[in-house]
């Protein structure tokens, strides 16, 4: 049985929406940074759902692309994070509203 | 250059204004006598060019001009230089402008010696001689205009030369703005000659007039009105006098030299320069003779009943100033210029005088409180004797020759007529009954003020003096009339510049000029003998007389109201109009406001977007989050409505 592609279209779609809300609503710096990967791995699921069904290489090797730009973003955003709360002692972004520390 | 030997007349208003850069920028620093050595020597130089040139003069082939090779403002249709005119009216000029202003400086060095800012004072009245000479050797319009601006610029600065005084500054400002009105008159008299000759050169716009014979009225009456116009501002004839009793904030000296002897004149002389146009306008001739006849019958009445010193004088100015203009009018310019010359030896000398009395009593200026003077101060008490009977018009001192031309060729010209000529002969009484009453307030009775001890003046004060006194004696005979056995030089040394004058050289029998004379002297005796009367022999006959017309002495004593109606009907309104229309409505209102509406647009604008900008992150992922949903809709809507 094969499932048909709108499946995987609307669970990433259900998956980017509540990496979406949970930007939105989340005040907490880390659930905001993982509600951001959430959304990115929404995004894989589509490319790797479009790969299958088109036949096509190329969404696969784009999933590499932003696992690997995610990887990155993790690090330089995790250091971002500790250098945010050394300086506020806090990690809500609702008190991090100024470009200058 | 024309002719064999360049005169350099540059040099002449050139030189005064080296005097002002070098007391002006470094007087403040320079010693007292180093100040005064540099403004005499500035005024001096010129002085020996002009006796140099007048020693020369009939060597020299007239008129003389001199240009400079470079144009100073020249377009397509128009064209003005630097030129400079010597004639015999501007020759006349000259003496008059650097002999009695080189003696003014020389009495100021005396006068002004323990004054703040000398430096200063002298700076001032180096710019005077300057734009002054500027103003009679220019030969065009326009740059016989920077020195009328300038010489008005100069008046104002030394008015208001005791800026600490309140009513010194006031009196400054005055002079400008009322200048500035007859200024207007000037400026379009010059926009009217450009139009109509294309050019302001005397020799052009003259040369024109005399090209066409029958240009009659019309637009030269307009010229001339309107110069007119310009003249009674800078000459304080009516309806702009007002400014000149005022005037006598500034120190003495300066009234002496700007006030009486030159650049109250400059209205005269310009009327003079510009005969051709007047001659071409019998309208126009009426009109400067009324005025000048109406002037100098008024400011004789309020100057019979001023009791400040100088005020007298002044008032006096104006009216001698009334009798140039009725010489003007009466188309007998060469007696115009006479009694211009003559005034200017014998007004500048009484102003001389009196600050003379005024330096000896301490700065009193009261004539309530003078009195005895003449054993006091022997030298100014004759000095000023001769400049009394001068004015006064008593025979053989100056003022008896050019008053009796002015008035016999009033008489026979047929723009000023007998009427005005009989207005001119009682301002002739008038003029001899204020300036005796002075003379006895002054010099004559008991002192009328305690603990006063008058000295003296220093020679320096005392030499102008004598020089001026020699010439308001003498100064006369350089125009003794026909009629009393002179030979007229003065008019026919003027001859080449107001010859063609057409209705000049009345017709009239000598024994007739003779009996002008003599009425003359009559009326000039009635004034003395009733001043002698009022002020020496009957000494409280004075204030009964004041007790008895009362109501008339109230009228002239307050100058007929003339300020005051000039307040209520012309500076309150304009002051109204400023402050209410033009600063607040337009100015504050619409200009202000303008700026204001636009900068509080801008203002209220970036309040609104500046709340986008929160710094707030969430907020951002919002308008993040809601932009990409907008364009997801506008896309997929979009397309599906459309395809």
């Amino acid at each position: 049985m094969v499932v048909p592609i709108a499946y995987y279209l609307v669970l990433s779609a259900i998956l980017f929406s509540i990496g979406v809300g949970a930007f939105l609503i989340k005040r907490n710096i880390i659930t905001v940074f993982m509600s951001i990967e959430l959304m990115l791995n929404a995004v894989n699921l589509s490319f790797v759902a479009f790969a299958y069904q088109w036949h096509r290489v190329q969404g696969q090797i784009f999933v590499f692309f932003v696992m690997v730009v995610a990887a990155a973003e993790a690090a330089v955003g995790l250091a971002i994070i500790i250098a945010i709360f050394r300086a506020r002692s806090t990690l809500n972004v609702d008190q991090v509203n100024l470009m200058k520390l | 250059m024309n002719g064999h030997s360049p005169l350099h007349l540059w040099l002449i208003p050139v030189l005064p204004f080296l005097g002002f850069l070098l007391n002006g920028l470094f007087g403040r620093r320079l010693p007292k006598a180093l100040v005064s050595a540099i403004a005499l020597l500035f005024t001096a130089v010129p002085l020996a060019m002009v006796l140099n040139i007048a020693l020369h003069f009939s060597s020299l082939t007239l008129p003389h001009i001199e240009w400079f090779t470079t144009p100073w403002i020249a377009t397509a249709t128009f064209r003005a230089d630097f030129d400079f005119l010597l004639d015999p009216l501007s020759l006349v000029m000259l003496l008059i402008v650097t002999g009695v202003g080189f003696v003014i400086h020389i009495y100021s060095v005396g006068y002004m010696a323990h004054e703040e800012g000398y430096w200063r004072y002298f700076a001032y009245l180096n710019l005077f001689m300057f734009f002054m000479l500027t103003l009679v050797l220019a030969e065009n319009f326009l740059l016989m205009f920077v020195g009328w601006e300038g010489v008005g610029l100069a008046s104002y600065l030394l008015i208001g030369f005791y800026f600490q005084r309140e009513s010194a500054v006031e009196a400054g400002k005055k002079a400008f703005i009322l200048n500035r009105v007859g200024d207007f008159g000037f400026l379009l008299a010059m926009f009217l000659m450009i139009a109509h000759f294309g050019s302001l050169s005397y020799a052009r716009v003259f040369g024109a007039i005399a090209d066409h014979p029958q240009m009659q009225g019309g637009i030269l009456t307009a010229i001339a009105l309107l110069l007119l116009l310009g003249a009674t501002g800078k000459s304080a004839q009516i309806p702009l006098y007002v400014w000149l009793p005022d005037a006598m904030e500034g120190p003495t000296p300066v009234s002496a030299l700007i006030h009486a002897a030159t650049m109250v004149t400059a209205g005269v002389y310009m009327v003079v320069r510009s005969h051709v146009l007047f001659d071409r306008s019998p309208f126009a001739l009426g009109v400067v003779a009324i005025i000048g006849a109406a002037t100098a019958l008024f400011a004789a009445t309020v100057g019979m009943v001023q009791t400040d010193i100088k005020r007298v004088l002044a008032y006096s100015t104006i009216s001698q100033l009334g009798y140039m203009f009725l010489a003007c009018g009466a188309a007998a310019y060469s007696a115009a210029i006479f009694h211009l010359v003559t005034h200017a030896f014998f007004k500048g000398l009484l102003f001389l005088a009196a600050g003379s009395v005024i330096h000896a009593l301490g700065g009193q200026q009261d004539m309530r409180a003078m009195g005895g003077l003449r054993k006091a101060i022997p030298i100014t008490f004759w000095t000023m004797s001769a400049g009394v009977f001068a004015i006064a018009g008593l025979p053989p001192f100056s003022g008896f020759f050019s008053k009796d031309a002015i008035l016999y060729q009033a008489f026979l010209s047929p723009t000023a007529g007998p009427i005005l000529w009989f207005v001119g002969l009682v301002t002739a009484l008038l003029t001899a009954f204020y300036m005796f009453r002075l003379w006895y307030l002054t010099f004559f009775g008991e002192s009328r003020s305690q603990d006063v001890h008058p000295h003296e003046s220093p020679w320096w004060m005392l030499a102008p003096l004598v020089i001026l006194a020699v010439l308001a004696v003498a100064g006369g005979w350089i125009g003794i009339p026909k009629a009393l056995g002179g030979g007229d030089q003065f008019a026919k040394f003027l001859e080449p510049v107001v010859k063609d004058s057409a209705l000049v050289s009345p017709e009239g029998s000598l024994n007739q000029e003779r009996l002008f004379s003599l009425l003359s002297i009559v009326m000039a005796l009635t004034g003395w003998f009733v001043a002698d009367l009022l002020y020496r022999r009957k000494p409280g006959m004075a204030d009964r007389m004041v007790e008895r017309f009362s109501g008339l002495y109230g009228l002239v004593v307050n100058k007929y109201w003339i300020d005051q109606v000039y307040n209520a009907v012309i500076v309150a309104p304009l002051l109204f109009a400023s402050r209410y229309l033009l600063w607040g409505a337009f100015d504050r209102g619409l200009v202000d406001g303008g700026g204001s509406m636009a900068a509080g647009s801008v203002r209220g604008l970036g309040a609104l977007v500046q709340r986008v900008q929160s710094g707030n992150i969430r907020s951002y992922a919002g308008w993040l989050a809601a932009g990409a949903a907008a364009l997801l809709l506008i896309t997929y809507f979009g397309f599906s409505m459309h395809l």
